[in-house]
């Protein structure tokens, strides 16, 4: 591996339209910043929120004009050796993954917006820096403070998830890692009510976020230690060239690396503080953090372990399949004793996880598309699950003991039937968007993963007939089960999040009975370019 | 191995001709028989417009899905006269409905598969169902949510029509998930009451169980043939040529699990008689004449699979028989009159499940019972909801007797579905049950005699239950209680009663010794050989024919000579059991009902201890052991970190072991 020489860079000529999305969602965030401190009190969160969604669209649009720039673009080409470096990749994956993202995060930011009356966003707390209870944070409730600032971490959060996917190399993955993360921190602490346990979680999912990404830099040391470069073209060929067998640096190198995006992605054992900042963190950032986040980190998954360390898949995946495993059975079998409808869903997400690591080892084409397709469908269930555990209340807070969901159904049939389909659709029924996902990656395991993709299916058939039980069991409290307690209402959204809920809902359907177009995009994105 | 396919496939076309007598190529379907769809569109259509209709379809809804459902009826008759017109080689018709899945590796359409065996379904589902739509306009009358009732009856119907009409396991699926749905929400229609919630559980759990077993099947069809279309499947079968036993074996075996779970067969059927909380036209037509009879259905459609794995055909062949013998046994101590029914449908799905475990020569007759059956269960349920209607909702036959004559025309119905299910000639039973009683004699070794003889005794069990049950509740003295007026019901609940009474009796003397049946399904399940039993055909006639008149007899002498006491009395050991459906709760209560139970009680009333280990089964098993890890999520970081820790150097060191 020779050395690089750092006087042979050049700027590599970059395709602004290729990035247009990715610039678009960045300067939207910078905007909002410009906003928060220029902008008066009065009409800040409604400005706010309507640039964010703009800015959402507009990159939308961004990701369009993108599909017809496709290739390696930004980074630096090696004069000595005409390589080009910490490009990105803009292709079908990670433009798939970044329109996904964004139409996700539109939906996030009108679930975050709703202030059910308030002068703020309901969800958090006026003044996110003083002490629970204290007499400064009274006083910032009387004085109508509010933390619009949310809008704009949000779509920073936004702008380093689509980056997730698409850089092309172990230390950019790096950087769109804390891009991502770091707004993430911040958000989950900001809970309006219950906050001690909203800054518990954000301290937790701080600490153990830089705890993975630790392990995500020393990976990537070591596999800088075997290949002389961190960029993924180059690892790849480097793995070509050494086939010497197991090799420590390698070994460790891809599975610590593997680590750091397995946290992201809540897969066991990595997942200890899935359930407790899903629990904590307001209920419209988790769920706008189990969507994207999620597809975010998958996007990623795919590109190590499709482009930059595919050559070595034989020595890595086998701890990735021990990973797959795990989640799905403890995150299966822990959702059967869960009290809490947060954290319920917070390890509903973890066997999701499991589920799609099923697709991502198929090692196919076949396994790429049915992970795009099922991150998507994820994400519009979850972000229409969580806006709907918002709206029920007792004593002015959010209801989130199932026992306050019991008889639900009775008095709120249309908030409780649309709960009731989406957990249909996370059980994986027939006709809902959860069951075509589930099939599509159980498929291509099967169809490219020989027996190990068959023991995987089958232990996966298993911990989903274990799940179904979880979500019929909130289906019968919801309907078949006497209120415990009458004072639980259900407060009526605002029409964008009922928009939110309702688009949330309708996709799940329509992908559960039409699912072929979204496949057909997803199977055609779902070439990597090198 | 999909890419062993094609040569596989080729290999296979000249042996499939020998081996696979179903079904080789359907043919895109021509004329009328492309609009197929509308079968199931119907009474979709009734669904959405009823439940999205909301309160403004209240006093039309009920009959338009009636209607709608009539006219699902009236497109499977005219298929069937199409069909009838056409050679018998040509009776196979596939009808493109939309591509479902599609992806890179695996597309699925929902094509419907229009052949004698779906639309003998199609003919008894939609008729069937119709009358039943028909029969609950009146009995539901006085409900105030009659209308979901209707929509729920109605996609019921649009799921099954898919179950059988799909030409593939996945859109079967969707059916098969469809009935399950529907079941479940009838069952705890009237929800408020909680034991009829819990009991719409139960049924859940065990279909669940099923399910996971269908959808193995798949995955592993899928693994071998790529494919999970029947007729590839048939076609990849028959290209192994009896080699790869297990797999075929394990498939074979997660089919019966699903057909066990949707059939109510042995182990998994202990929620029929819970199921009988739902409404009766309920019980009459999901669980008696159609959803529960899925289960033979699947073993019949995917013969090619039982018949390459000898192993798996023996073992359905067992579970019939264990069932059959099971569900006479129980039905014989139930004082319910709906349970001894339930417990009646499970022995005589019994039956045909050992019909279907025989191989080609049961196939046919499976079918028949199963259609036959379907009229005079349906029948008797619904004479017996005309009962319960009569006497304030009682079902307790203790307190019946003496019905015969102030419900005349329910007596008579019913009296011809008892008939029929005991097998008295002319009636249809006759005809169904003792084929399958010379089928069973069929063979070798110690097969014929120990299937041969269960099928025997077993009908002389039903001689005995169902003439106890009629004789309760229509002859004898009048036991009932004293604020009873019993009147018949209303025509609208009569005429259905009438038309399956009509059908009870004559069906069979039409289609059974003519043999009209058997060809009508030769396309799908193979001519029936011409067979010897172990013992000449006329005696096992003969032989039946007495064990039924000794079984009734000995209800005649119990039940009518002698007074029915208004209480049960102690009764033996057996019957004892028998009361307890053969301890079957208590092994699987706790396998199946605690989830339901056991979790929701938990939710409702405890806190975050939630579950708290109770004894036995795999709930709580899986109870006990999510209790164990819940400590490990114990909210401190810096054990969080070190089970990361941990996780990372323990999979590193598998790592390096495996390798």
């Amino acid at each position: 591996m020779t050395a690089l020489a750092p006087a042979a860079f050049q700027q590599a000529n970059i395709d602004y339209l290729a990035v247009l999305p990715l610039l678009i969602v960045f300067g939207t965030a910078l905007v909002g910043v410009l906003v928060e401190a220029f902008m008066p009190r009065t009409h800040r969160h409604t400005v706010q929120a309507t640039i964010a969604v703009v800015g959402l669209v507009l990159g939308f649009v961004g990701v369009i004009i993108a599909t017809g720039h496709q290739g390696l673009t930004m980074g630096f080409a090696d004069g000595a050796t005409g390589r080009r470096l910490f490009s990105l990749a803009i292709d079908g994956p990670a433009l798939f993954m970044q329109g996904s993202i964004v139409l996700l995060g539109i939906l996030g930011i009108l679930t975050m917006a709703e202030r059910f009356g308030g002068v703020g966003s309901d969800a958090f707390t006026p003044s996110g820096a003083s002490t629970p209870g204290s007499a400064i944070e009274a006083a910032s409730t009387r004085a109508g403070l509010i933390t619009s600032e949310v809008f704009p971490l949000t779509i920073f959060a936004i702008g380093g998830m689509m980056l997730f996917p698409t850089v092309n190399d172990l230390i950019g993955m790096f950087v769109a890692l804390e891009v991502l993360s770091l707004p993430l921190y911040i958000l989950s602490g900001l809970a309006r009510r219950r906050r001690l346990l909203s800054q518990e979680a954000a301290l937790k999912y701080f600490l153990l976020g830089a705890f993975s990404s630790a392990f995500f830099l020393f990976g990537t040391a070591l596999l800088y230690g075997y290949a002389g470069s961190v960029y993924f073209p180059d690892l790849s060929a480097a793995i070509t060239q050494n086939q010497l067998g197991l090799n420590p640096l390698l070994l460790g190198g891809a599975f610590l690396v593997f680590v750091g995006l397995l946290f992201k992605v809540n897969s066991v054992p990595f997942h200890g503080w899935t359930p407790d900042v899903y629990q904590g963190a307001p209920s419209p950032v988790t769920g706008f953090m189990a969507a994207c986040t999620k597809a975010a980190a998958f996007g990623a998954i795919l590109r190590l372990a499709y482009v930059g360390l595919d050559t070595a898949a034989w020595q890595w995946q086998n701890g990735v399949i021990i990973v797959a495993v795990l989640t799905m059975i403890v995150g299966s079998v822990l959702s059967v004793a869960q009290t809490d409808m947060k954290r319920l869903l917070a390890y509903s997400s973890i066997a999701h996880a499991g589920f799609i690591l099923v697709g991502v080892l198929s090692f196919d084409r076949s396994g790429v598309s049915s992970v795009l397709f099922y991150v998507v469908t994820y994400g519009f269930s979850i972000i229409a699950a969580f806006a709907l555990v918002t709206l029920v209340r007792q004593d002015g807070g959010e209801a989130t003991h199932l026992s306050q969901w019991a008889g639900l159904g009775k008095k709120h049939p249309i908030v409780a039937g649309t709960m009731a389909f989406l957990m249909l659709a996370f059980a994986g029924i027939p006709l809902t968007s959860g069951f075509v996902a589930k099939f599509a990656v159980f498929a291509a395991a099967i169809h490219a993963g020989g027996s190990t993709g068959l023991a995987l299916v089958i232990i996966g058939a298993a911990c989903s007939a274990i799940t179904v039980f979880v979500y019929a069991r909130v289906i019968v409290l919801m309907f078949f089960s006497e209120p415990a307690d009458d004072s639980v209402e259900v407060v009526i959204p605002s029409a964008a999040m009922t928009f939110s809920i309702a688009i949330g809902t309708l996709v799940t359907l329509a992908l559960g009975i039409v699912p072929a177009s979204l496949l057909d995009l997803a199977d055609r994105a779902s070439q990597f370019v090198r | 191995m999909p890419t062993a396919l094609p040569s596989l496939l080729s290999s296979a076309s000249t042996y499939a001709a020998g081996l696979a007598t179903h079904d080789g190529e359907a043919h895109a379907a021509t004329g009328f028989a492309s609009y197929a769809w509308l079968l199931i569109a119907f009474p979709l259509l009734g669904t959405a417009v009823l439940l999205l209709g909301g309160r403004r379809t209240d006093r039309w809804g009920p009959v338009a899905a009636t209607l709608l459902s009539w006219a699902s009826f009236v497109v499977g008759l005219i298929l069937f006269f199409v069909m009838f017109g056409q050679p018998s080689e040509d009776r196979a018709w596939s009808v493109h409905v939309y591509e479902w899945v599609t992806g890179g590796s695996f597309t699925a359409d929902v094509n419907l598969l229009v052949d004698p065996l779906s639309l003998a379904f199609v003919l008894l589902i939609t008729f069937v169902g119709s009358l039943i739509h028909v029969y609950s306009i009146g009995y539901m009358k006085h409900d105030p949510d009659r209308r979901r009732f209707f929509a729920y009856l109605n996609f019921f119907v649009a799921s099954m029509l898919l179950l059988v009409l799909a030409d593939n396991y996945l859109a079967l699926y969707m059916g098969w998930e469809g009935v399950g749905l529907a079941s479940w929400l009838l069952i705890g229609f009237w929800n408020m009451n909680p034991a009829y919630a819990t009991a719409a559980n139960k049924a859940f759990f065990a279909n669940r169980v099923g399910d996971f077993g269908l959808s193995v099947a798949m995955f592993i069809m899928f693994f071998h043939f790529g494919s999970v279309n029947f007729a590839d499947v048939n076609v990849g079968v028959a290209g192994l040529q009896g080699a790869n036993q297990g797999f075929m074996t394990a498939m074979g075996l997660m089919l019966l699990l699903a057909a066990c779970g949707k059939s109510a067969q042995f182990p998994l059927q202990s929620w029929l008689g819970d199921a009988m909380a739902g409404p009766t036209p309920v019980s009459a037509l999901i669980h008696a004449a159609t959803m529960v009879t899925a289960g033979v259905y699947l073993i019949v459609r995917s013969g090619t699979i039982f018949e390459a794995s000898p192993t798996a055909q023996l073992i359905v062949a067992i579970v019939g028989a264990i069932t059959l013998l099971f569900g006479a046994i129980v039905g014989c101590a139930k004082d319910d009159i709906k349970k001894a029914l339930a417990a009646s449908t499970m022995s005589q799905i019994g039956y045909m499940m050992l019909a279907a475990g025989l191989g080609p020569i049961g196939y046919a007759f499976a079918i028949f019972h199963l259609i036959t059956h379907g009229f005079f269960k349906a029948g008797m349920f619904l004479g017996s909801g005309s009962v319960m209607h009569a006497m304030n909702d009682q079902v307790d036959m203790r307190r019946f007797g003496g019905l015969a004559t102030v419900m005349k025309i329910t007596w008579l119905t019913f009296g011809a579905g008892w008939l029929a299910i005991i097998g008295i000639p002319p009636f249809a039973g006759f005809w169904s049950k003792d084929k399958i009683i010379e089928s069973a004699f069929v063979g070798e070794g110690w097969r014929p005699w120990v299937f041969g003889l269960a099928a025997l005794i077993g009908a002389g069990i039903t001689a005995f239950y169902m003439t106890r049950l009629f004789f309760m509740t229509f002859h004898g003295k009048r036991r009932w209680t004293e604020d009873v007026h019993p009147h018949e019901s209303p025509a609208t609940m009569t005429i259905p009663m009438i038309v399956l009474a009509i059908g009870s009796a004559f069906m069979g003397l039409i289609l059974g010794p003519t043999g009209a049946f058997s060809t009508w399904l030769e396309p799908v399940t193979g001519a029936v050989e011409e067979h010897h039993p172990v013992i000449p055909v006329p005696v096992i006639i003969a032989v039946t024919l007495v064990f039924v008149l000794v079984g009734g007899g000995l209800a005649w002498m119990r039940y009518l000579r002698d007074d029915v006491p208004l209480t049960a009395p102690a009764g033996n050991q057996l019957t004892k059991a028998a009361r307890l459906d053969l301890y079957q709760d208590h092994v699987n209560e706790a396998l199946l009902m605690r989830p339901g139970i056991h979790l929701t009680r938990s939710l409702v009333f405890a806190d975050g201890e939630g579950i708290d280990g109770a004894a036995g089964g795999l709930a709580a098993f899986i109870g006990g052991w999510a209790a164990r890890m819940r400590k490990v999520q114990n909210g401190f970081v810096r054990s969080y970190a070190l089970t990361m820790l941990a996780g990372i150097v323990a999979i590193l060191g598998a790592l390096w072991v495996i390798q």
